[in-house]
């Protein structure tokens, strides 16, 4: 592998390691960054000549620490914190020797911290634990560069000024604070599925780095049920994306989507994921909601779906994580062997919101379509068709009248 | 870090520290919490602040003094004092503003105390 190759790879492997380290000693995220990226290019113009150093991390977050301090020296800052910071990295010199450790879990946590600027916490993430710069996930997100630019500095100086910790939470805690970070990386899977209604370029990139995002936090919190059950959720949902549009570009339901397009590997891992999960026998909503997915895409074993069984897990969701839109889903499994059921599950939900729900309409319209009531049906999918904000979609509907 | 435990309350809560039969009730929830930043040893100072109508505001404007009755802002919830303390990270001051008795009620704002700036003597 050519020298460039190595320092870019290493730039894209590292970045969140060296970066997690650096900030977690010094509590500043953007001065940590600064100092990265002047290594990078550092590394980039002398590992060609002398070659890729046998430990590149360990290189990189030297030479980031010695920018690092440089910089401090250079700014104005009181001599005793100019110290302890030169203390808290000196250790990490020691560290180096016997291993980087991997700080990333604190930095998740410091990202998704509730003090955070909700709107900040995902693309926090996707910055500092991933290294994607901030055009990139300006136009993931759909802002302009600036406002992302702008936003992201003001987290980081959020984080610096107000003494956010670079701490793993307590047990007590930990639950909650994990679901702040289960939010931030579902919310960027999410975005990358809306971009896809909207055919947007690269929409499936961000879901691939939210994917990442979830391994890298199962991996460091392996004993945390659902961070694996959103790591399945996901796996199990992406593996589909192909088979939800035909290639003219057409809106395909799951029951009617062609099989060999659904990424079987990428099944595959979701399903070993949510085992793993389950082994760990502390349920919650990402592996009930990964369930589901497991039970659409059993078909592709036996041609069927075990339609009781849907009705319990969405049962169970419905305790956990109560919804509108799992009050309809489950309406809908009812429906799909008793249609009668299914609607008047549909019509026992006591929310004034399923008038303007897309789902709940659609649903509908498929439940009288099922019990012949075909004026009624026309009628329900004219109104979903008036509810959706995808264009695939909306003439899948009008054509179902 | 030094934090500031900004304390934000209703009119209806303010209004109960000039009622006889409320005042009571309504200091000794303070007491208490007062008490308790003491004891764990994070209190670095603080004051309660008398009722919004007591407030005068001043401002200088083209070298004239603009005074006016009233506070700043003319808000729901007023400002009602502040706590400042010392704790090692955000996450402990939120912790201490959950269990101040206006968060219940108010507000809570935590704001972490300036550092001198440079130059400063």
């Amino acid at each position: 592998m050519n020298a460039n190759r190595a320092a870019e790879q290493v730039a894209r492997e590292s970045y969140g390691r060296v970066l997690a380290l650096l900030a977690s000693r010094t509590k500043d995220v953007a001065a940590a960054e600064d100092a990265l990226s002047e290594a990078l290019l550092a590394a980039l113009t002398q590992w060609p000549r002398e070659g890729v150093p046998a430990n590149p991390v360990a290189w990189l977050m030297t030479a980031s620490k010695r920018r690092l301090l440089d910089a401090r020296r250079r700014h104005d800052v009181r001599e005793a914190a100019a110290a302890t910071i030169e203390l808290e990295l000196a250790t990490l010199d020691q560290q180096a020797e016997v291993g980087v450790p991997d700080e990333r879990l604190r930095l998740l946590f410091v990202c998704a911290h509730p003090a955070i600027d909700a709107e900040a916490r995902t693309p926090l993430m996707l910055q500092t634990v991933l290294g994607l710069d901030a055009e990139r996930i300006a136009s993931a997100f759909c802002v302009a560069p600036k406002t992302m630019g702008q936003r992201l500095w003001r987290a980081k100086a959020k984080i610096r000024d107000a003494g956010i910790a670079f701490d793993v939470p307590e047990v007590s805690e930990l639950a909650e604070r994990v679901s702040f970070v289960h939010e931030a990386i579902y919310a960027a899977f999410g975005t990358s599925w809306d971009d896809a209604a909207e055919g947007a370029d690269g929409a499936g990139d961000l879901a691939r780095e939210a994917i990442w995002l979830a391994e890298v936090l199962s991996g460091l919190l392996p004993d945390e049920a659902e961070s694996k059950g959103l790591l399945a959720l996901m796996l199990l949902s992406e593996a589909r994306r192909q088979a939800r549009r035909s290639p003219t570009g057409a809106y395909v339901p799951l029951k009617e989507q062609d099989l060999a397009r659904w990424d079987l590997a990428m099944l595959h891992e979701g399903e070993r994921r949510l085992a793993e999960a389950s082994r760990l026998q502390k349920l919650g909503p990402f592996q009930l909601e990964a369930a589901i997915q497991s039970l659409h895409v059993a078909r592709r074993r036996d041609g069927r779906r075990d339609d009781a069984l849907l009705v319990q897990l969405y049962d169970g969701l419905l305790q956990l994580a109560p919804s509108l839109g799992v009050q309809v889903a489950r309406a809908a499994a009812i429906g799909a062997s008793n249609p009668r059921a299914g609607l008047e599950a549909l019509d026992g939900i006591d929310d004034a919101r399923t008038q303007t729900h897309q789902p709940w309409w659609a649903t509908r319209a498929g439940l009288l379509r099922g019990l012949g009531r075909l004026d009624e049906a026309g009628q329900a999918f004219e109104r979903a068709a008036g509810l959706t904000s995808d264009d695939a979609v909306r003439r899948w509907l009008l054509a179902q009248r | 870090m030094q934090y500031a435990l900004v304390v934000y309350e209703t009119q209806a809560e303010l209004a109960r520290r000039d009622d006889p039969a409320q005042a009571q009730a309504y200091w000794a929830p303070y007491f208490a919490y007062s008490r308790a930043l003491a004891e764990a040893g994070v209190a670095v100072g603080g004051a309660g602040l008398q009722s919004p109508r007591a407030a005068t505001s001043v401002r200088l404007r083209d070298g004239k003094r603009q005074v006016q009755d009233g506070p700043f802002a003319d808000t729901k919830e007023q400002l009602g004092g502040l706590f400042l303390i010392e704790v090692p990270s955000l996450d402990k001051a939120l912790e201490w503003a959950a269990r101040c008795p206006a968060s219940s009620t108010g507000t809570v704002e935590v704001r972490p105390v300036l550092a001198p700036p440079p130059g400063a003597r």
